[in-house]
């Protein structure tokens, strides 16, 4: 387990080496030259020079990445721009900040929503999947696996303004979405993150629903299961201590798969409501042409990926005896 | 007219008679081609200590028949009707506790494919002692006790450590032993065993059946063994069914029915089983023709789209009218052949055979 681990964490470690070479010939590739914009209207070439000599530009892109590198370990210093402690993921010109300090001061927003939003889909989702099993071809199994359809073709930038109206404007059922921190007031954190969290969750949560009553009513199939009942193990019990480790393999598979595309829909929620985010990091790296924030935002949203997915085995692991780290 | 009496009440007890006996069972499944008639007026008997073997081709209904009295057909699709009497209780009307509480006490079952038939997700341990608990409400530890009394009874080695494994960590002849370990925790009355050699290779099967045996003679314990195969029902069972399309087409004991077979689908099964004896170069001649459809079985007897012998037994019998078996009790089958007629074709068959 432990050596396994260790080579899993060493196996991201060269994934996210490559991807940041690849971002960082990606983005330095570029024509858009972020020396000349400080430089200003009246450029004199010497100024361009001196700029682009204080941000480390006039050296091959090879050696500018090397020091980038470096910067993880080591920190950077930016002559007339500013100092970046290790771990330095770069410094932004635009916003005048090291990189890995923005990126740290949003992490919590981000973080406390997706964490959130997985724990509905999850809870939610294999809850009213479960009941739609349990009830299969019963009025509650098709309530379910309607409304399963109908959240999945929903839209977060076309729910989230819908229920804000209603929940926040109107019925003022919930406080309006922002971000509080958990070590501020857990309460108030939770309150202002509800609606986000539902937002973000709504179209993963049906998608587990249809799986998860899928996979229960295949795995209720098995030759398994009906060992189980031939046992005399009462339906309750075939129902949630066999089946149910069944149907939980695959759904933690996709779930691994999801996580991806929930942080996609993380920084889509975090405009929506106006959160501060590394989503709302992200989205304002690419409209100042911010190669330094966006490089970093790569990389970190890379690694949570990353470790989420080991994570994610470590849990397969648990649930299938049949699965050995190794 | 004439008064009908009554011996008793319908459906809650009886008098006397064999351990167990299924009585007129009929099995019907709606799916959406239409109704599987699955098992069609069955009756058998079973007495207590001996072993019934169920013999015929896949589809047959063997497994349907037990399934039935273990109560494990879904009932939304299956419409089951007749009586099946486990002594003095019948078990076709009776509710879910009851049927609980008999399945994996009273009545256990053993399935075809043991890797499948065990959950992959629990320890050896834990699944048979599960059902000590359920049953016997057992302790966590006396539970694990006597899981591995019964793996050490059923003859794994060293069962301290191996009750703490998982079934994919056993091979496949100890994997089916610990499903036998698991059927018998509770000691039943009756053991089904569906085909419980089918998956596994010819020493292990006999091996297995052995340990059948065996753990009969020590605890009285009666058995209905599934199979396919003739010959493991030679050496195993006491009396044997041969059932096709869901009846019965001949019943009797071992020796009566594969000395003296009657009824011409049995010679078929017969002459497409090898024999050890018998010089390899005789040719094994599988039963023509494919088993019938149950969604819409054959009028008359159902054997009549494959049997040979049908002008000689009468086609307007063999085509219009189901035979049903004779006589009621002891050595007997369902065809309109008389005696006669079997004894000197059966004459002829194995003249061929030889
Ligand atoms: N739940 C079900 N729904 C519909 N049809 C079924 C169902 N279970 C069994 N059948 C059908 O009933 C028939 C008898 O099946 P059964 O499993 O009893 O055969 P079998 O004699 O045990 O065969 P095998 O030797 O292959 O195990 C088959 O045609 C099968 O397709
Ligand atoms: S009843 Fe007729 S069709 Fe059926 S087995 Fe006998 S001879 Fe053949
Ligand atoms: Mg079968």
């Amino acid at each position: 387990m432990t050596s396994y681990l260790v080579r899993r964490v060493a196996g991201a470690l060269v994934i996210l080496m490559i991807i940041s070479a690849i971002t960082f010939y990606l983005f330095y590739a570029v024509p858009r030259d972020p020396a000349r914009a400080f430089c200003g209207k009246i450029c004199q070439p010497e100024t361009l020079a001196l700029i682009r000599h204080n941000l480390g530009m006039d050296e091959p892109l090879f050696v500018q990445y090397w020091h980038w590198l470096a910067g993880i370990f080591t920190g950077r210093e930016f002559v007339q721009f500013g100092e970046c402690p290790a771990p330095c993921l770069g410094y932004s010109f635009a916003t005048q900040e090291p990189v890995f300090g923005a990126i740290v001061d949003r992490f919590p927003v981000t973080l406390s929503l997706t964490l959130g939003a997985s724990v509905v889909i999850l809870a939610f989702g294999i809850m009213t999947g479960m009941i739609a099993a349990w009830k299969v071809g019963q009025p509650l199994d098709k309530i379910a696996s309607a409304s399963s359809v109908v959240g999945a073709s929903l839209q977060i930038y076309f729910v989230g303004p819908l229920l804000a109206f209603y929940l926040v404007d109107t019925l003022q059922l919930i406080p309006r979405p922002s971000y509080v921190p958990i070590t501020e007031n857990p309460v108030e954190w939770f309150t202002h993150l509800l609606l986000p969290w539902v937002v973000l969750s709504i179209i993963f949560t049906a998608n587990y629903t249809r799986m998860t009553r899928s996979q229960m009513v295949e795995q209720l199939a098995e030759d398994y299961v009906r060992t189980a009942r031939a046992k005399g193990m009462s339906s309750k019990a075939v129902f949630f201590r066999f089946a149910w480790r069944g149907a939980m393999i695959p759904i933690v598979t996709i779930f691994g798969v999801d996580l991806a595309t929930l942080l996609g829909g993380a920084i889509i929620t975090e405009q929506t409501f106006s959160l501060h985010g590394i989503g709302e990091l992200a989205v304002r790296a690419v409209q100042n042409t911010d190669l330094p924030m966006l490089l970093g935002v790569t990389i970190v949203g890379a690694a949570a990926i990353v470790l989420l997915n080991i994570l994610v085995d470590v849990l397969y692991a648990f649930i299938d005896p049949r699965v050995r780290l190794t | 007219m004439t008064t009908v009496s009554w011996s008793g009440e319908p459906g809650t007890s009886r008098g006397p008679g064999p351990f167990l006996s299924v009585r007129d069972l009929s099995v019907e499944f709606s799916t959406e081609d239409g109704i599987v008639h699955a098992v069609d007026n069955l009756s058998f008997d079973l007495e207590k200590g001996t072993t019934l073997g169920i013999v015929g081709e896949s589809g047959s209904g063997k497994s349907v028949t037990n399934l039935a009295i273990l109560g494990l057909h879904d009932p939304a699709h299956t419409k089951i009707s007749g009586e099946i009497w486990l002594e003095d209780q019948e078990l076709t009307s009776a509710d879910g506790t009851t049927m609980e509480q008999l399945r994996g006490n009273r009545v256990a079952m053993i399935f075809q494919d043991p890797l499948t038939a065990l959950s992959p997700f629990h320890t050896i341990g834990r699944q048979i002692g599960e059902v000590y608990r359920k049953h016997k409400g057992a302790s966590k530890k006396e539970a694990r006790d006597r899981a591995i009394e019964m793996l050490r009874r059923v003859g794994i080695p060293q069962p301290e450590t191996r009750v703490d494994h998982y079934p994919h960590e056993f091979s496949g002849g100890m994997r089916q032993r610990a499903m036998i370990a698991m059927a018998l925790v509770c000691d039943p009355d009756l053991l089904i065993a569906d085909e419980p050699t089918t998956a596994l290779d010819v020493t292990v099967q006999a091996q297995i059946l052995d340990l059948l045996k065996e753990l009969q003679q020590q605890f009285g314990t009666s058995i209905i063994l599934i199979t396919h195969d003739l010959g493991v029902v030679a050496g195993t069972a006491d009396n044997v069914m041969v059932m096709y399309a869901g009846r019965a087409a001949e019943r009797g004991t071992v020796r009566e029915v594969l000395r003296e077979p009657q009824h011409p689908y049995t010679w078929g099964l017969l002459s497409s089983m090898p024999r050890l004896n018998a010089s390899v170069d005789v040719p094994l001649t599988p039963v023509r023709g494919t088993p019938p459809s149950l969604l819409n079985p054959p009028s008359g007897c159902p054997f009549h789209p494959r049997c040979d012998y049908t002008k000689l037994a009468g086609p307007e019998l063999c085509f219009g009218q189901r035979p049903s078996i004779s006589p009621e009790t002891g050595h007997g089958d369902a065809c309109y052949l008389t005696l006669e007629q079997k004894r000197e074709l059966r004459t002829a068959k194995t003249e061929d055979h030889a």
